[in-house]
């Protein structure tokens, strides 16, 4: 079994304490509520997309420390990427904490630091749902639910 | 093992060699994370002692059939075995008659049972069903199907910011129209004892029968169901230090009689033709299907091994515990303890400032510790009190008071990291 801090690394710590971009994005293009039934997590994301870029993205909710982490890492990392770039992105980190074999790569940047959360298969969930949001925001899509 | 002593002696509760039941457990004798293995999960399901695996073992190892059936000498024992396991519960519960003893799959099943066979009928548009603020989803999720189905409604009392029943609440609640009353003995959000007894006296009153669910109080207290004047009650086997897949409806036999089958297979009828079937007698009427033959056996070793120790001692060692427990969280900053209830049983509840229940049950779970953090599948009482989840330990009879301290320690730790 790893270590604690291998999982809470100091930047999750930090954006747990510190979220960035916690806030309502007003007015937007797309918003989507995502909710981990598991543990009662809820995120709303919020973003305007001005000619396929996120110009601007927000989150609210409440969550345990790896979620709120990652929703506000993932936040941070998108603002100012085109669409296609932020889903190559979902799918790149959704490698990363779900396959042993993945590695962190450079273009995922800060957001590698979640990698620790594949030894606690019952917390892939809690990293995972930001981005699930935001996936069914950018998909039109009201309500997502990890289960 | 850790050198701390507990703040203050315990003597009341010394009469449990808690280190020697401890031995009877064979999980304690690994170590978890590197250290010992402090469990405080058994809200959700306890540990197995050395004399129920054996005996399921024995039952597969030793005398294996299925049961009600052959003439030959292995199916007579093992059906022998098997039903003398009623005699248990009755003795465990202080029923009348063995007859009232329906082996199902465990509490949610006994729920569902009593929903379907006895209620069902009995239901159309307008009645009511009586139930409280802090039920499990068991005792609400069965109900709400009925409703849906028959057109009744199902009636909630609610619970006060101690996380207590309001009795006059209750009973100001019981009317005409309620026809059926499911109750919770022990909360397992809240480890809240209900006044059980004197909700099932008023609800008496107007005629309507009362379901207590036990799956909590089973073995944690001592049950009398003589004595609380049920017409049913329900528990879980690996609650209560026994197998899963097994437990209890117990039910009035007049009751139980009237009542229609639940499944209908083999096992459960006197004859069958095309046209129609008789329905054998209770308990079997309900008992479609070859059951969970080792894990009732399983189940009759766990009571044989509770009894041997005394609920009520079980009842006074969890007692003690819960109040150091609850003295030494209040000295930790930042917990807030929920449900704070003038009768608790061995149940804590409790918040540590913003922190997350997920992130103290992880960080608890590297330090050995096994608590439950989330919503205890009781999301009404968590949206009672306006909050997603908890963190909840809870006890056994083999918990000593150093598992106490190193969950406190440990607590620092999350403090470190979260706060
Ligand atoms: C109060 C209560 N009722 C019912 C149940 C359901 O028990 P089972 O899942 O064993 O059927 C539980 C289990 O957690 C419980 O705590």
């Amino acid at each position: 079994m790893s270590d604690l801090r291998d999982l809470y690394q100091e930047v999750i710590l930090d954006h747990n304490k510190h979220p960035r971009n916690f806030r309502s994005v007003e007015p937007h293009s797309h918003q989507a509520n995502g909710y981990n039934p598991l543990c009662g997590d809820r995120v709303t994301i919020q973003l305007s997309v001005e000619g396929g870029v996120i110009a601007q993205i927000g989150f609210q909710g409440d969550g345990c420390a790896i979620s709120t982490a990652s929703a506000s890492l993932m936040t941070e990392a998108l603002e100012g990427r085109t669409v296609e770039e932020a889903q190559a992105l979902f799918d790149r980190f959704h490698d990363l904490v779900t396959r042993d074999d993945a590695y962190p790569e450079a273009a995922l940047g800060k957001i590698a630091v979640l990698a620790g959360v594949r030894d606690y298969p019952m917390r892939v969930k809690c990293a995972t749902l930001a981005w699930h949001t935001l996936h069914a925001a950018l998909a039109e899509k009201d309500e997502v639910s990890t289960e | 093992m850790s050198t701390v002593t507990p703040m203050q002696t315990h003597d009341a509760v010394t009469p449990l060699a808690v280190e020697r039941l401890r031995a009877d457990f064979p999980i304690f004798a690994r170590p978890m994370n590197g250290k010992r293995l402090v469990f405080l999960d058994n809200a959700a399901s306890a540990q197995k002692p050395e004399a129920v695996i054996r005996a399921i073992d024995e039952c597969y190892g030793e005398y294996y059939a299925n049961i009600h059936r052959g003439v030959y000498q292995l199916s007579q024992r093992s059906t022998q075995a098997y039903e003398a396991v009623r005699g248990k519960v009755r003795a465990l519960l202080n029923g009348a008659d063995d007859r009232e003893v329906v082996f199902v799959r465990g509490a949610t099943e006994a729920i569902n049972l009593v929903a379907h066979s006895y209620v069902r009928p009995r239901l159309g548009p307008g009645d009511e069903i009586l139930i409280t603020g802090m039920e499990h989803h068991s005792n609400i999720v069965p109900w709400q199907l009925l409703c849906e189905e028959t057109g009744a409604t199902l009636v909630v009392s609610p619970i006060t910011d101690k996380g207590e029943v309001d009795v006059e609440d209750f009973r100001s609640r019981l009317t005409a129209r309620t026809k059926f009353v499911s109750i919770v003995h022990v909360s397992n959000a809240l480890g809240t004892v209900n006044p059980v007894q004197e909700m099932i006296a008023a609800a008496h009153e107007f005629g309507v029968a009362v379901l207590v669910d036990g799956a909590q109080s089973v073995p944690h207290l001592s049950v009398d169901v003589a004595e609380l004047d049920c017409d049913f009650y329900c528990f879980s086997g690996h609650k209560i230090y026994g197998p899963s897949g097994v437990g209890v409806l117990w039910g009035r036999l007049d009751l139980l009689r009237e009542m229609r089958p639940y499944q209908g297979g083999g096992e459960m009828i006197r004859y069958v033709t095309f046209e129609r079937s008789e329905f054998a007698e209770p308990p079997q009427r309900f008992e479609a299907g070859t059951p969970n033959i080792a894990g009732v056996v399983g189940l009759g070793a766990a009571i044989d091994y509770v009894c041997a120790i005394g609920t009520e001692r079980i009842a006074a060692h969890e007692h003690a515990l819960l109040e150091y427990a609850t003295a030494r969280l209040g000295e930790v900053e930042g917990v807030r303890i929920i449900g704070t209830a003038t009768a608790k049983a061995g149940v804590i509840s409790f918040l540590m400032g913003r922190v997350h229940p997920h992130d103290i049950g992880t960080v608890l779970d590297l330090e050995g510790v096994a608590i439950r953090a989330g919503h205890h599948c009781a999301q009404p009482v968590m949206q009672r009190y306006g909050i997603p989840a908890t963190a909840r330990a809870s006890f056994g009879l083999y918990n000593t008071y150093d598992d106490v301290d190193v969950l406190v320690r440990a607590l620092d730790k999350v403090r470190e990291l979260f706060i």
